[in-house]
């Protein structure tokens, strides 16, 4: 019977906590870093966060039946004189398709700003014209990406806040603080590799987001109960040796698991449509990213913290409750 | 920790076995499902998204503060009627913020006064919002004013039912557009959100939407014509608007209007009883019917008009093409017709009535459907709009279907080389895993968005941890020296409360993703939630079972090592 290729190297120990200084310190770069970016440039929020209208566009078959090529100086010199403002237009993965991008219009007249955006939408179909499919369009007025932005920023709160109190009622508290300064960790730098990358941010990021925040957590989580298990069965041991003993551990499943999740959101990115490509490179990059600071960065902070080092009272029911399983 | 007792092995059979069968009919086409599928078995199919069938969706939001204010006039003048008709004198009829203020002449009738002004609250429609009570508020003031106002329960019934009328009013427009199926549903207290899968010229939409028409019934001048006064002088509150059949002839009517078409709550076509001709018989509700009912008393052999604004509307050039401001924006016109001016032949005292105006039955029909339709009860503006070409969506489908192939067979190459023979109980778990995910979406009749084929995929890298972590115990149990048996045993025990754990922090990031989210995004949430609760169970009782089946099948009492 096959029984698989372990090929992890188990008898190594890697000396992860004698070295933790150095990791924390790449993170905590990485962490200012981020805020810096965040706070003198911002994220490229998309439309759903910041009004406007998006379209994509595909240039019409030619008469052979060979796809079309869209030329973006012309589909450019069509749109500029529309009088709309900033008008970007991206080429995408096939020459025929590109996103057209209009930026939230100010009110004419005594016309309402929502008024605003749909008459802009009209004008960009119009001038299209016949040679062009319009593939997807989004017109977002400033009520609805007011709200969006404002559900966006609750979600990920919430989001946090559950989690800090799931761990705290299943853990101690120093593991819930720790968790969740390696989430904030996690999401802070996936949002400044958005911002220093330029890339939208809207509704389906923060969905990654989210995501992400469940799968960072779940791969600490991991480390953690290992720590609280070791915690009960080493009364004695130095508290680095059994954090670095308990890192050590986990981390051939910490690696397995983020390279199917990295199988998988890889080839969404590979193969998906436009819609759902800043979805994946979210996760992508959150994936590394939960990998690296639940390794590297969280049993630092809980070291720090420090943790509470007599569990008999519980190690005794736990004890209790194997005792009691047949 | 690997014994199963038979119960337990029927229910995970069954549990999978239901999840087969409510997922088949996806694979299905729609004449077996019809023909030979079995009608006792659950048929749903999941349905798709607009993002996936092309459609538009559009959000559109109700004018709550014309609402507002085209009540607090209609109130001004339901004040003067009811003082009017008392014959109570009053001075300084006017209005502060949302409140109508009186002041009457005589101070010792302010009971009355009271009394009379009373009779204008409505009750409210529904008690469970605001407790019993009155859509508005008759108090006395300072200064010996007499205030009515709108409550806040009234206005928000006022707005509901708006909305709903509204709702009717988009319906009925966007069926005359035939073949297609819109969901047209409310949400929150002044938003009304259109979906039609399939139809993505919002154009279209939004000209059907955006026609702003409202209906109104005014008295006609008696004695001077439209032509008249152009020439002289337009009357005090009086206006002119253009007949509908022949629009160089005018009318000159009164404003404001007797009764609004909001008031109407039916309109028929159908034949006079007498002549045969087309005519159309409508329906007002009590207020209206009372109205109306005294000024037709006082005016019979004399003509109403029965007016239908339609708001701003694009100029047509003679060819048909759409006029353009010099600047380039699209030229528009307020436009404002006399649907019909009848003369009342006899007082209409029960609410309801006929028009009849010389029309053919196709006429009568059409404005029976305007009458009834036409009336939007504010103006509606689009805030958010997202449309999604049929093209691209069975390319998202594509797109999806090459990830979930591509993605599925990278991890099952993976867990395959990682755990051997194992590595397949853990694709048998995954596959598990999505059946059931595919099988309780069609059956509770959740909608397939692309975010959701996301969340499917993330599933399957996600759902094998659950199998990597009772693995990799397994073979640390070993290496520590455990027989295999026993470090089965103490890996399938010892991976269940991390497994537990790391699943609901996940799971508290779907909940939060379905309360808040919207549309695609709750698509993904439903995914990666049903996901969480597949993943624990087929970790727990289907991989456990396949792992225990295989090694009850050893033969010798001493198994090999399976990691």
């Amino acid at each position: 019977m096959f029984k698989g290729v372990d090929f992890w190297p188990h008898n190594r120990v890697f000396p992860i906590m004698d070295v933790r200084r150095y990791f924390v310190l790449a993170s905590v770069a990485l962490f200012l870093g981020s805020v810096a970016m965040l706070s003198t440039q911002g994220l490229n929020f998309g439309i759903d966060f910041k009004g406007g209208s998006l379209f994509e566009v595909q240039a019409k078959a030619q008469s052979g039946g060979a796809a079309g090529v869209i030329d973006i100086s012309e589909l450019r010199s069509k749109l500029s004189g529309l009088g709309l403002g900033d008008i970007q237009i991206q080429e995408l993965d096939q020459p025929s398709d590109a996103l057209i991008r209009i930026e939230q219009q100010a009110p004419q007249g005594d016309e309402s700003t929502e008024r605003a955006q749909q008459n802009a939408a009209t004008k960009v179909r119009e001038a299209l014209g016949g040679e062009i499919n319009i593939r997807r369009t989004e017109v977002v007025g400033p009520a609805v990406s007011g709200e969006l932005k404002w559900a966006g920023i609750t979600a990920v709160m919430f989001a946090v806040f559950g989690i800090l109190f799931y761990i705290w009622f299943r853990f101690e508290w120093q593991f819930a603080i720790a968790a969740i300064l390696a989430l904030v960790h996690d999401i802070t730098i996936t949002l400044g590799v958005f911002c220093v990358l330029g890339l939208d941010f809207g509704l389906s990021e923060v969905a990654a987001l989210l995501t992400l925040a469940g799968y960072s957590i779940n791969d600490t989580v991991v480390v953690f109960d290992r720590i609280r298990e070791n915690l009960r069965r080493y009364k004695k041991m130095a508290l680095e040796k059994l954090m670095n003993q308990s890192i050590n551990e986990t981390m051939s499943r910490t690696v397995v698991t983020s390279v199917t999740t990295l199988i998988a959101v890889g080839s969404i990115y590979v193969f998906g449509t436009e819609v759902i490509k800043g979805f994946a490179f979210a996760m992508i990059f959150g994936i590394l990213i939960g990998t690296w600071s639940s390794i590297f960065v969280a049993s630092p902070f809980l070291m720090w913290i420090g943790v509470k080092r007599d569990w008999s009272g519980l190690a005794k029911s736990e004890k209790d409750i194997v005792m009691a399983r047949p | 920790m690997l014994h199963f007792s038979r119960t337990k092995i029927i229910f995970v059979a069954l549990v999978c076995l239901w999840g087969v069968v409510a997922a088949l009919p996806n694979f299905l086409s729609e004449a077996t499902l019809k023909d030979i599928w079995p009608g006792f078995l659950p048929n749903k199919q999941l349905s798709l998204g607009l993002d996936l069938k092309g459609g538009a969706h559009l959000l559109v939001q109700m004018d709550s503060e014309e609402l507002r204010k085209d009540w607090l006039k209609s109130l001004r003048g339901d004040v003067r009627k009811q003082l009017i008709d008392a014959k109570i004198r009053y001075k300084g009829l006017g209005q502060v913020g949302d409140v109508v203020r009186v002041k009457l002449v005589n101070e010792a009738k302010t009971e009355e006064g009271l009394t009379r002004l009373r009779l204008i609250r409505q009750p409210l429609g529904n008690t469970l919002v605001g407790g019993s009570g009155y859509d508005v508020d008759v108090r006395r003031g300072s200064d010996g004013f007499l205030e009515v106002a709108p409550t806040s329960a009234g206005m928000q019934q006022r707005i509901s039912n708006a909305s709903s009328a509204a709702i009717e009013v988009i319906r009925r427009r966007i069926d005359a557009l035939g073949n297609v199926e819109p969901s047209i549903v409310r949400q929150g207290l002044d938003r009304i959100l259109v979906q039609v899968p399939g139809f993505d010229d919002t154009e279209k939409l939004k000209e059907l939407i955006g026609q702003t028409a409202r209906l109104t019934f005014h008295s006609v001048h008696d004695n001077v014509t439209a032509a008249e006064a152009r020439e002289s002088l337009i009357p005090l509150s009086y206006v002119i608007h253009p007949d509908a059949e022949d629009p160089n002839y005018e009318h000159l009517l009164k404003e404001p209007p007797i009764v609004y078409g909001e008031d109407l709550v039916d309109a028929q076509p159908g034949f006079d009883q007498d002549t045969n001709e087309p005519i159309i018989s409508f329906r007002f509700n009590q207020k209206a019917a009372r109205i109306f009912a005294e000024f037709s008393s006082k005016n019979v052999g004399r003509p109403f008009a029965i007016v239908l604004d339609n708001g701003d509307v694009e100029v047509k050039n003679s060819d048909g093409t759409v006029a353009k401001n010099p600047d380039g924006t699209v030229k528009k016109k307020r436009d404002v017709v006399v649907l019909s001016a009848p003369v009342i032949r006899e007082p209409i005292l029960g609410g309801s009535g006929q028009i009849s105006g010389n029309f053919s039955v196709e006429e009568a029909n059409k404005l029976a459907v305007q009458v009834r339709s036409g009336a939007l009860p504010t103006t509606l503006t689009i805030v958010e709009e997202r449309t999604v070409g049929p093209s691209l969506g069975a390319d998202s489908v594509e797109g999806g279907r090459l990830a979930a192939m591509v993605g599925g067979f990278g991890v099952a190459a993976f867990m395959l080389f990682a755990y051997g023979f194992f590595g397949l109980f853990a694709l048998l778990a995954v596959i598990v895993n999505l059946v059931l995910i595919v099988g309780t979406m069609s059956a509770i009749g959740s909608t397939l968005t692309l975010p959701g084929i996301a969340g499917l995929i993330l599933t399957i890298g996600m759902a094998v941890d659950a199998n990597v972590l009772i693995y990799e115990r397994i073979r640390e149990e070993m290496r520590n020296g455990k027989q295999p048996i026993s470090a089965i045993d103490g890996g399938f025990s010892r991976a269940f409360a991390t497994i537990i754990d790391s699943n609901l922090t996940t799971l508290i990031a779907g909940i939060v993703m379905f309360w808040l989210g919207s549309g695609p995004i709750r698509g993904f949430a439903v995914t990666l939630s049903l996901g969480i609760f597949a993943t624990v169970f087929t970790a727990f009782l289907v991989t456990r079972l396949l792992v225990s089946l295989w090694v009850a099948r050893q033969k010798t009492r001493k198994i090999p090592a399976p990691l």
